[in-house]
């Protein structure tokens, strides 16, 4: 059997309660249940984690390196998006 | 304790050490020979659950034994002979689905027998039962899902599982078979008594390949021998690999 006929999966672990996923990596598996079996045996073999999440690659939609100016470059000039960018009133001590 | 019962317990944690040692030897045959990466690795975990049983067994024998002896005299310094595997567990890796057919009829096997041997009465193999039967139904559900793929795959996969599940059938009997060695311990409530779920097995196990399309054997044929080690000529070549760097180096630490 060849990785051909095979489907990428994303794995995402995660390591404790309380924390969130993580992205450890990719894997092939002919579908959702094996790939979960492949994570666990692949990632987890050393006790990293307490919950798997296996996601088809092709089914995530990701930013392309071409969209970052129209992407993220506009919020580069916008401070007052950000708290820090207002005086606090001297009524306000520490917030 | 007295030293009769003793001894059998020493020989009984023996053959079951010798059982899961030799099966996660096979099993780890297909590292680096896996079909893919994942299925490589896979491989490579659950051999590593039989080996790492078979050091607890025998280094629960070793405990009882005293004068110094180690898990190691055990895996590395015993012949042929005096291993006293079920003999499935030595016949040769064959091709994946022969690897599968097997792990399938040995993993059904297993789950019922660790779940009994939880329940004996000698409170060290209880553990390491209660440790394996976790990895167990983990191996069954990987096994489960290989035969239904490969059963009610291709028609070259489902031949190739067909033929594999037919020539392995006759080896699964002496699994259910005790001496009386065996029944006395059974007797004492430390052993397990397999011939009690021999119908479940069955049952399930038909269920299974029935499942993925292929034919129970109904062909009545055993072949016996493991427990009184007499052997198939595969163990040996098996056992010159596993020994041969610890018998060349004797006592190396790396």
């Amino acid at each position: 059997m060849s990785v051909e006929n095979l489907e990428l999966f994303e794995v995402f672990i995660r390591s404790a309660r309380g924390l969130d996923h993580k992205h450890v990596g990719s894997l092939h598996a002919v579908n959702r249940e094996q790939a979960l079996e492949y994570a666990r045996d692949c990632y987890t073999r050393r006790s990293e984690g307490v919950s798997i999440w296996v996601v088809k690659s092709g089914d995530i939609c990701a930013s392309q390196e071409d969209d970052s100016d129209c992407f993220f470059d506009p919020s580069d000039d916008k401070p007052y998006r950000h708290a820090t960018y207002y005086p606090l009133p001297k009524e306000v001590n520490n917030m | 304790m007295h030293d009769e019962l003793k001894q059998a317990i020493i020989t009984y944690a023996v053959r079951l050490g010798d059982d899961a040692l030799v099966l996660g030897h096979r099993i780890s045959e297909w590292v680096s020979h896996g079909p893919f990466l994942e299925e490589d690795i896979a491989q490579g975990n659950v051999a590593l659950d039989f080996i790492g049983r078979s050091r607890m067994y025998y280094t629960y024998a070793a405990d009882l034994t005293g004068n110094d002896k180690t898990e190691d005299d055990f895996a590395f310094l015993r012949s042929e002979r005096e291993f006293q595997n079920h003999l499935i567990n030595e016949l040769p890796r064959g091709d994946f689905a022969y690897s599968t057919a097997r792990q399938l009829m040995l993993d059904v096997y297993h789950n019922h027998y660790l779940s009994a041997l939880m329940n004996s009465k000698d409170e060290t193999l209880a553990a390491i039962a209660a440790k394996g039967v976790k990895e167990t139904r983990y191996h069954l559900r990987r096994s489960t899902d290989w035969v239904l793929r490969l059963g009610d795959g291709t028609e070259e996969s489902h031949q190739r599982l067909q033929a594999a599940v037919d020539d392995i059938w006759g080896y699964t009997n002496e699994l259910f078979e005790h001496d009386l060695l065996e029944q006395n311990l059974i007797k004492a409530e430390i052993a397990v008594d397999a011939s009690l779920f021999k119908d479940q097995w069955l049952a399930e196990v038909s269920e299974i390949l029935t499942a993925a399309t292929l034919k129970v054997p109904t062909t009545e044929w055993a072949v016996r021998g493991g427990r009184e080690g007499y052997h198939t000529e595969n163990l040996g070549h098996l056992l010159t690999e596993l020994q041969h760097v610890h018998r060349c180096y004797p006592n190396s630490q790396w």
